[in-house]
């Protein structure tokens, strides 16, 4: 096992004759073209494997409030509206395929195709963006959000409140019904943080479209368009499971 | 090491991107559909099944793990550990806090 | 010509892209933090002179402690061998030109700052009382002191560390010349591969704890509020998740420094090369099952300490090989003793006791007795200060002719060293007693029957202080003063020794190609009489 890399860098030393030919991207740190874009594409990975340890905590204060409140999140999860949630999911698988179709246009340099894709992208992101407004406005309204202003009005009182009618859903306990804050609260943390991920996505598309217009990415460097790639399919990634955790943890109850 | 310093990159087409597309939205509507059956302590478990195979689909295809290096396998493989150890650890505190309130 | 000359001006500094520059922007800075809190802890040191709280007003000793705690581990610990010698030092190790991302390594600078200038704020503003582990529902709910900014500082300071680590995986990976195997590369690299790999994949955890914590006092969203049907213990699960990581993200790099010196110093190639690399692997990854430990006396579950008890003790295997192989290296060595062995055999020395300890604190039984006293506090400073602020110091008397082009001087540092390691026994091993007869950590004020043992700490504090301030003096001094070092002034074998001190920009005139292994010292030999040789 040792010496079998000095013949996978063979690749390296060679290049070194060839100085002249180095395109314009690449930086002079790196030997080959090849070193750079595997170097950028495996620091994304690394850089994602935070972000599974980022959203791991919550998903780990998830799974141990669920289990001990379990009512209590089959009520709230009642109220958010599955059908935005389904909507908001299939908007997202969407934006990851325009996404993998613009990393393909990339690679095969078809300017326009990936401007079409980019603008694709980031118009469906834009989408879940406002679903999840209205979504949000609507917990607003309801006094959903957690802190000082929190009602427990659709839950002792399922009676007199739409979305728990439509579910069924019986009074809980004012104790149990109190916990609803923390299904609430970890609604709030987990799609906010994942809708702060979409933000920050957005913005790094809107600046790519205008690179990608000028030739930037069909010119052979790809690496940044796949490494955003990446990025944006991991965000949808998140949502798979949020979707399956936050909306769908028992409607038949 | 298995490392290959060159560039083992392989273009993925349009085809594989859209039957990726379709098996992901029916995933999704298998899963919502699943989730008004009652099933008793299935439901979570198809639930997060479903999630889990829509997972691997976007991981292996869209992200093109499957056709990328070992180190990249390595990667994604060393991040779903850490992630287990993380939940099965901490959860094995509240599971025997108090044997059977979970 | 070299990397320090090359360009002038401070711009040329703020905006470099240069691991070396980096590495010296990194060392400056820590270096004001560590005196920063080493001021701090001499105030704590000062109150405790006294069995009554008279220097200072009780809630004043725990902001000072707290204060202490935060920048000596997140400013100064997790960032100190990393960000200054593997900075500078891996991509040269490696044979490479540079990081492989060297403006994330930029970036990762300013962000450190950016937490350095919060925790200022936060020290100028008030301070924060809860000790530096944040505990909830006391962080949350019963204290006015700035959490939010020192949460913030360590959010920041969090995400520098996870781009060094990060960008050290990346280069060790990607940027090694042509020959440089995995077995050959020097213990260092794989003791800061280890490390890298927990900051990578431990920090985010702290970072979403510190942000529910945020949450949490803000909104008051109630996920670790006992009053909502919250636990708080959960804050402490996701803390120690990355803060127990985090001792090995301090220690791991020293381990690093102290198998480059002890190798150097007794010129023999590391005994059991591979079980020290794989041990540092092997420490990283125990590293993630053990972290409720420092739960015991919590209320976590009972099963849970028995599980957790027993994952603590797979961990002393490894750090046991290490001293033990380090040992062997030494045995029927040509060993020297200049300032960096010296500072290696205190780190020998001083970490197994730190070492030995842990396995008692870990031990449930003992632990339930021990925590919370003055023992866990002389535990962590053995490994922390006695291990690691002496590989630190270890490292830079070894690497400091190559940074900077100068010898340091030799007797002055030799006494320095000694001074250090008489000032640290005399200031924390009173405190193993202390803690065993029972003197709780974090109170400003104690029984008159401690006064004795804690008068001798205090004094071992002030000798330390000579000691720490000592290195400051006489390195500048030997900037401009200090001896040329020549290229090679220990006849050491890592490739960074093979380029001209202080390194060109780009550290190497040409491609290296290593075709030997790791501590070669006979390559070395056969190098120079060639070299003698064609000059003839």
């Amino acid at each position: 096992m040792p010496d079998s890399s000095a013949i996978d860098h063979g690749a390296v030393t060679t290049a070194g004759d060839a100085h002249a030919e180095h395109p314009s991207y690449q930086r002079h740190h790196f030997e080959t073209v090849e070193q750079q874009a595997d170097a950028s594409a495996f620091a994304m990975w690394l850089f994602l494997l935070t972000e599974v340890m980022f959203f791991g905590g919550l998903f780990t204060a998830y799974l141990i409030y669920r289990n001990w409140y379990y009512p209590a999140f089959v009520s709230a999860s009642h109220q958010l509206n599955v059908v935005w949630g389904t909507l908001n999911t299939v908007v997202l698988i969407l934006s990851s395929f325009t996404m993998a179709m613009g990393v393909w246009c990339a690679e095969t340099r078809r300017r326009r195709g990936l401007v079409l894709c980019l603008t694709l992208t980031m118009t469906l992101g834009l989408v879940f963006l406002g679903i999840k407004t209205v979504e949000y406005k609507e917990k607003i309204e309801k006094h959903h959000v957690p802190g000082q202003h929190y009602s427990l009005q659709s839950f002792l009182d399922p009676a007199h409140d739409e979305a728990a009618l439509a579910a069924g859903d019986k009074p809980l306990a004012l104790d149990m019904a109190r916990h609803t804050e923390i299904y609430f609260s970890l609604y709030f943390a987990m799609t906010g943080m994942h809708a702060l991920h979409m933000i920050i996505g957005i913005g790094i598309l809107a600046f790519m479209i205008f690179r990608a217009r000028a030739g930037a990415y069909t010119g052979g460097h790809v690496t940044f368009v796949e490494n955003f790639g990446f990025y944006w399919h991991f965000v949808d990634l998140v949502w798979i499971y949020l979707f399956a955790l936050l909306y769908l943890i028992s409607r038949h109850q | 090491m298995s490392e290959e310093t060159k560039h083992t990159h392989q273009i993925v087409g349009p085809k594989v991107y859209v039957i990726i597309l379709f098996a992901l939205l029916i995933g999704t509507a298998l899963t919502v559909w699943a989730s008004f059956i009652e099933l008793g302590p299935w439901n979570p478990v198809i639930a997060l099944a479903i999630a889990t195979g829509k997972a691997v689909l976007v991981v292996l295809f869209f992200m093109q793990v499957k056709y990328s290096s070992k180190l990249t396998k390595l990667t994604v493989g060393a991040g779903i550990f850490t992630l287990l150890a993380l939940i099965s650890m901490t959860l094995s505190d509240y599971i025997s806090r108090a044997w059977g309130r979970w | 010509m070299n990397y320090l000359t090359k360009e002038n001006g401070l711009l040329s500094w703020l905006l470099t892209g240069d691991h070396k520059r980096i590495a010296i922007l990194y060392l400056i800075s820590i270096t004001f933090f560590f005196f920063i809190g080493g001021a701090l802890a001499g105030l704590i040191r000062l109150e405790l002179l006294t069995p009554q709280s008279d220097l200072m007003a009780t809630d004043t000793y725990n902001k000072v402690f707290t204060m202490h705690g935060v920048i000596m581990i997140f400013l100064f610990l997790v960032p100190s061998v990393p960000a200054t010698l593997g900075n500078f030092f891996i991509p040269m190790m490696l044979g490479a030109k540079d990081l492989a991302l060297p403006r994330i390594n930029l970036l990762s600078w300013y962000l450190y700052v950016l937490g350095g200038i919060l925790v200022i704020y936060t020290m100028v503003s008030g301070g924060v009382d809860t000790g530096w582990t944040f505990t909830t529902p006391l962080s949350t709910h019963y204290v006015n002191t700035n959490v939010l900014s020192t949460g913030m500082a360590v959010f920041i300071a969090g995400f520098s560390s996870i781009f060094t680590g990060l960008n050290f995986i990346v280069t060790i990976h990607k940027m090694r010349a042509p020959g440089m195997t995995w077995f050959r590369m020097p213990l260092f690299v794989w003791a800061h591969y280890a490390a890298s790999i927990l900051m990578v994949l431990g920090t985010p955890v702290l970072a979403i704890a510190v942000v529910l914590l945020a949450l949490e006092r803000t909104i008051g969203i109630g996920v670790f509020d006992p009053v909502k049907g919250g636990d708080p213990l959960l804050f402490q699960h996701l803390f120690w998740f990355y803060s127990h990581p985090a001792v090995y993200i301090m220690i791991l790099p020293g381990m690093g420094v102290i198998s480059e010196v002890i190798s150097t110093f007794s010129r023999k190639r590391v005994f059991g090369y591979t079980a020290v690399a794989f041990s540092s692997v092997a420490i990283a990854v125990f590293g993630f099952f053990v972290w409720a430990h420092h739960m015991f006396i919590m209320g976590i579950s009972n099963y849970a300490v028995l599980v957790f008890s027993l994952l603590t003790m797979l961990v002393a295997v490894p750090s046991a090989i290490k001293i033990f192989n380090w040992t062997f290296t030494l045995y029927k060595g040509s060993i020297t003793f200049e300032t960096p062995m010296l500072y290696a055999f205190g780190f020998m020395g001083l970490f197994t006791i730190g070492g030995m300890t842990g396995v008692f604190l870990g031990t449930s039984g003992t632990d339930i007795h021990l925590t919370e006293t003055y023992f866990i506090v002389a535990h962590f400073h053995f490994v922390m200060v006695g291990g690691m602020l002496m590989a630190f110091l270890a490292g830079i008397h070894f690497w400091w002719p190559k940074m900077t082009g100068r010898m340091y001087p030799e007797k002055i540092s030799q006494m320095a060293a000694v001074v250090t390691f008489i000032g640290f026994n005399l200031t924390f091993f009173p405190q193993f007693i202390l803690g065993t007869l029972g003197m709780p950590r974090r109170y400003a004020a104690y029984p008159p029957e401690f006064q004795i043992l804690n008068v001798f700490s205090t004094a071992g504090a002030t000798i330390l202080g000579v000691g720490y301030l000592l290195p400051v003096l006489y390195l500048v001094w030997s900037l401009k003063y200090g001896e040329i070092a020549g290229d090679n002034p220990w006849q050491a074998t890592g490739l960074e020794w093979q380029t001209q001190s202080p390194p060109l920009t780009e550290n190497f005139t040409e491609l290296p190609i290593m075709d030997h292994e790791a501590y070669d010292y006979e390559w070395l030999e056969n190098q120079k009489t060639k070299e003698v040789a064609s000059a003839g």
